[in-house]
C-alpha cells in the first residue's frame, strides 16, 4: 500500500519537481544574459512606448525583475539552508516533496497562505499590521540600487543608478529596525518586546560600524556610487588581484571581515540571533505571527541575507568582475556564496549574550574600524 | 485534624487536615511589590527551553533579572500515594516515570531498596547486566543534557549529533527488553529479560564508534569562545553552597567537591570496577559555573564507556537472571533507605513496610533534581535573561522527578 501511494507520489512529483528547477535555470539564465536582455528589451521600450513613459517603463521592469527574484530567493534560500543545516547535522533535510525536496519550500508557502489571519486581541492593531509589511518594503527598496553588471557601452544594470548608492543603502537598511521594533511592540506580549527592543538596539549599534566600514571603501575609491566602487576593483592579475580586499594588505582584509560580522548582526543571524532567540524568547518579535505576515518577516529575512551579501560582494569581491570577464552571474554566484557562509555560521555557532553583543560592537567592532578609516585615508592620501 | 503514624517507631508520617486550607498565593509575585521599570515575567510552563513544565516567575528590570521564583508541580502524578496502594513489584513502572530520560537508573534505585528491606542479594550476572544498563542509560540521559544545553546556549548542531547517538543506546535497550523510554527492567531481585544473543558485540560495537562521535561534538560546542563566555562566569554554585543545599551528582562534582555514591557507598559491585570520579577543574572561570557542571557531565560519559567495557568483559556466561526474583514480595515491618548514583545525583527511596503486607506502607523518593531546584532562587539573582536558560539547562533538571 505503501509503495503504490509512493508511486502515485513520484508520478506526481516527477513532473511538479521541474517546475522550481525550470525556473532556476531561467532566472540563472536571465541575469547571466542580463546586458543583452537589457538591450532588447530598451530597443522595445524605445520602438512601443510613448518617450514620456520609456524611463518609467524601463524602471517598473527592472523594479519587477528584481521584485520577482526576491519573491522567489525564499523559495531557494530555505531549500538550501534546510540542506546546509542537515548536512552539517549529519542528516538528509527534506527528500520527499519532489526531486530532494525541492518542493518543499512551495507547500509550506502554500500551507502559510492558507493559515487563519490572527491578530491577537489585546494587539495595536495599525503596527501588527504595518510591521511585516515595513520589513519587506525596507529589505526589497533597498535592491533598487543594487547594480547587477555594465553593458560595453559603460551602462549600468540597476533600476536606480544612484550617485550616492551607499548612502541611500545605510539609510534605507535603518528601516528594517523600526519594522522590528513596531512588531515587538504591536503584539503586546512580553516576549515580543522583548525580542523588539533587544533588535532595536543591535540594528541601530551595528549601523554604526557598518556606515564606518563603507566609509572606508568610499575613502579609497573616491566615490559614493556602487558602480564606480565596483569599476575601481577591474584589472589585476586574473581579474581577481585588484579586488578590494587584496588591496593594502590586510587592512582591507579585516573591513571585509567586520562589514560581514555586521551584516549578520544586522540581519539578525547567528551568532547575533538574539532578537529572535528561539531558547529564550520563544520566537522573538514575531512570536504572535502567523501565516502570510509570518511569510512577509521570512522574506524579509531572506532579502536582507542577500542584500548585505550582495553588498559584501560589490564593495569588496569586485561585484560582477571575475577572472572569465565580467557577468551578472558572477556577482550573483559570489552574493549567494555569502548567503551560505551565514547559514554555514549559523549552523555552527552558539548565541550571544544581549550584553557581550553590545560589548563586541562598542568595544570591538567600532574602534577597529575607526583605525582603519584613518589608516586607509591617511595611505591613500600619501600614495 | 489526624495524624497518620509509622507503623515502625510511631513517628507522625502525613497530617491530614479535615477542612480545606485557603489557597495560598503568598509565593507569587504581586504586582503592588513592582519598583519603577520592573516588570513580572513568565517564563513556562509552555516555554520551549524550561525543560519540561517548569513555570519560572522572574521580575525584571530590562535585561537584568532582579529575583526568580520556580513553581513547580505542573507534572504532579501522585507516584508516592499511588505506590502506597500498589503492591511492591507494581511501583517500578511507576518508578520508570520519574526521571523518564533516565528510567533505568530510578528502577534500579527502587529494586535495590526493597532488596535490602528483603535482605536478599543478586547473582554476579544480574549484577553486571544492572552495571551495564545504568552506564548506558547515564550515557544516554547526558547526551541528552549535553545536546539541549548546547540547544540552549543557541546550538543546533550538537544536539542533533547527540541524539543520534541516544537513539543507537535507546535500541539496545528496546532489543533488550522491548520498550525504549520507560523500561520496566530492573525488577525486585533481577532483571525481566537476560541479554538477548549478540547484544554485548553490539553494545562494544556502539562503545568502540560512540567516543569518536564524542570527541568531535566535544571540540564543536565544548571549548567554543562564545560558548564559554556565555556559561563559564555565571550560574555559580560555591562548595559551600552545594554542600548546604544538598545538592549531589554532577552539579555537586561540578562545583569541585570529590564525591561520587558510585565510590564513596558502593552498590551492585562498584568498587571493583576502575573509574575516575570527574570533578570540576574550571579552566575558565571561577569553580561551580555552568560550564564546570556541563563539562563534568561530558567527562562522565567517558568515564561510564570505561565501566561499561569492564562490566562486559567480566560479565560471567552463564546465569538465571530469575534466580532471586522472589515469588512474593512480603518484607517483615521495617523500613528501609537505599541511595544509589541516578544519571542526575543521588537518587534514594525510603520505604516503610507493614508486616508481611504485599503493599508498601510508604514509599518516598528523594529525588536530586528536587533538592537541585532549591537554590535555583539564590543563583539566578542578578543575572540576565538568557542566563537563566542556561542555568536551568546547566542544572539539568527533569521535571518529572522534581513533581513525581
Amino acid at each position: 500500500m505503501i509503495t503504490r501511494f509512493r508511486q502515485i507520489e513520484m508520478r506526481l512529483m516527477g513532473p511538479l519537481t521541474m517546475i522550481p528547477i525550470v525556473l532556476l535555470l531561467v532566472i540563472l539564465g536571465t541575469i547571466a544574459a542580463l546586458p543583452v536582455v537589457a538591450t532588447i528589451l530598451s530597443e522595445l521600450v524605445a520602438d512601443f512606448v510613448p518617450p514620456p513613459l520609456q524611463h518609467l517603463t524601463i524602471v517598473a521592469l527592472g523594479t519587477a525583475g528584481f521584485v520577482g527574484i526576491l519573491a522567489l530567493n525564499p523559495i531557494y534560500s530555505i531549500w538550501l539552508e534546510r540542506k546546509v543545516a542537515a548536512h552539517v547535522q549529519d542528516r538528509l533535510g527534506p527528500m520527499r516533496v519532489g526531486w530532494h525536496g525541492l518542493l518543499q519550500s512551495f507547500a509550506d508557502g502554500v500551507k502559510l497562505m492558507f493559515k487563519e489571519d490572527l491578530v491577537p486581541r489585546d494587539a495595536d492593531r495599525v503596527l501588527f499590521g504595518a510591521a511585516p509589511m515595513l520589513a519587506v518594503a525596507s529589505a526589497f527598496a533597498a535592491f533598487a540600487i543594487v547594480p547587477w553588471g555594465v553593458r560595453e557601452d559603460g551602462t549600468v544594470l540597476a533600476v536606480a543608478n544612484l550617485n550616492i548608492g551607499v548612502l541611500y543603502f545605510i539609510a534605507i537598511t535603518s528601516l528594517g529596525a523600526l519594522s522590528v521594533l513596531m512588531a515587538g511592540w504591536g503584539s503586546n506580549n512580553k516576549y515580543a518586546l522583548y525580542g523588539g527592543m533587544r533588535a532595536a538596539a543591535q540594528m541601530v549599534s551595528y549601523e554604526i560600524p557598518t556606515a564606518i566600514l563603507v566609509l572606508v571603501v568610499v575613502a579609497q575609491v573616491g566615490s559614493l556610487s556602487i558602480p564606480d566602487i565596483v569599476n575601481a576593483q577591474a584589472g589585476g592579475i586574473l581579474g581577481v588581484g585588484d579586488w578590494l580586499i587584496f588591496q593594502l594588505f590586510p587592512l582591507n582584509l579585516i573591513a571585509f571581515v567586520l562589514f560581514f560580522i555586521c551584516g549578520l548582526a544586522e540581519t539578525n543571524r547567528t551568532p547575533f540571533d538574539i532578537p529572535e532567540a528561539e531558547s529564550e524568547l520563544v520566537a522573538g518579535f514575531h512570536t504572535e505571527y502567523s501565516g502570510m505576515r509570518f511569510a512577509f518577516f521570512f522574506l524579509a529575512e531572506y532579502g536582507n541575507m542577500l542584500l548585505v551579501s550582495m553588498l559584501a560582494a560589490l564593495l569588496f569581491l569586485g561585484g560582477w568582475i571575475g577572472p572569465f570577464g565580467s557577468n551578472p552571474l558572477l556577482f550573483f554566484v559570489k552574493g549567494f556564496g555569502l548567503v551560505v557562509v551565514q547559514m554555514w555560521l549559523r549552523w555552527t555557532l552558539p548565541r550571544l549574550r544581549v550584553d557581550q553583543l553590545m560589548g563586541i560592537c562598542w568595544k570591538y567592532v567600532i574602534p577597529i574600524s575607526f583605525f582603519l578609516l584613518v589608516v586607509t585615508t591617511v595611505i591613500k592620501g600619501l600614495l | 485534624m489526624a495524624e497518620q503514624r509509622s507503623p515502625v517507631d510511631g513517628a507522625p508520617l502525613v497530617t491530614l487536615y479535615d477542612e480545606e486550607l485557603p489557597p495560598d498565593n503568598s509565593y507569587a509575585f504581586s504586582s503592588e511589590e513592582l519598583e519603577e521599570d520592573e516588570m513580572i515575567l513568565n517564563m513556562g510552563p509552555q516555554h520551549p527551553s524550561t525543560h519540561g513544565v517548569l513555570r519560572v516567575e522572574l521580575k525584571t528590570d530590562g535585561e537584568i533579572v532582579k529575583d526568580a521564583r520556580p513553581h513547580i508541580g505542573y507534572l504532579h502524578r501522585n507516584f508516592e500515594k499511588h505506590a502506597e496502594n500498589i503492591d511492591y513489584q507494581g511501583v517500578i513502572p511507576f518508578t520508570d516515570r520519574m526521571d523518564y530520560v533516565g528510567s533505568m537508573g530510578n528502577s534500579l534505585a527502587y529494586a535495590l531498596t526493597v532488596e535490602k528491606l528483603l535482605g536478599i542479594g543478586v547473582g554476579e550476572r544480574v549484577a553486571g547486566i544492572r552495571v551495564i544498563t545504568a552506564e548506558l542509560q547515564r550515557i544516554a540521559s547526558h547526551l541528552l543534557a549535553m545536546g539541549t544545553y548546547g540547544m540552549d546556549i543557541g546550538a543546533f548542531t550538537p544536539f542533533l549529533l547527540c541524539f543520534q547517538q541516544r537513539e543507537r543506546i535507546l535500541d539496545l535497550f528496546e532489543w533488550l527488553c522491548g520498550a525504549r523510554l520507560l523500561y520496566n527492567y530492573n525488577w525486585v531481585g533481577g532483571v525481566s529479560h537476560d541479554l538477548p544473543e549478540g547484544w554485548t558485540d553490539k553494545c562494544r560495537r556502539f562503545l568502540d564508534e560512540f567516543v569518536p562521535v564524542l570527541d568531535e561534538v566535544d571540540t564543536l560546542l565544548s571549548h567554543n569562545k562564545i560558548f564559554i563566555r556565555r556559561t563559564a562566569d555565571i550560574g555559580i554554585i560555591t562548595p559551600d553552597m552545594a554542600k548546604d543545599y544538598a545538592l549531589s551528582g554532577p552539579n555537586l562534582r561540578g562545583s569541585g567537591i570529590d564525591w561520587d555514591l558510585r565510590r564513596d557507598d558502593p552498590y551492585l559491585g562498584y568498587e571493583n570496577y576502575d573509574f575516575n570520579v570527574v570533578v570540576a577543574t574550571s579552566p575558565h572561570g571561577p569553580v561551580g559555573s555552568c560550564w564546570d557542571r556541563y563539562f563534568v557531565r561530558v567527562r562522565e560519559m567517558y568515564e561510564s564507556v570505561k565501566i561499561v567495557r569492564q562490566a562486559l568483559d567480566r560479565l560471567p556466561a552463564e546465569g538465571d537472571v530469575h534466580e532471586n526474583v522472589p515469588r512474593f514480595v512480603r518484607p517483615l515491618a521495617g523500613e528501609a533507605y537505599c541511595r544509589s548514583e541516578a544519571p542526575r545525583g543521588e537518587l534514594a527511596f525510603y520505604i516503610v513496610a507493614e508486616n508481611k503486607k504485599p503493599i508498601p506502607y510508604r514509599v518516598k523518593g528523594r529525588s536530586p533534581c528536587f533538592v537541585a531546584m532549591g537554590l535555583f532562587h539564590e543563583i539566578t539573582r542578578g543575572e540576565m535573561i538568557a542566563d537563566i536558560i542556561a542555568i536551568i539547562g546547566s542544572l539539568d533538571i527533569v521535571l518529572g522527578e522534581i513533581d513525581r
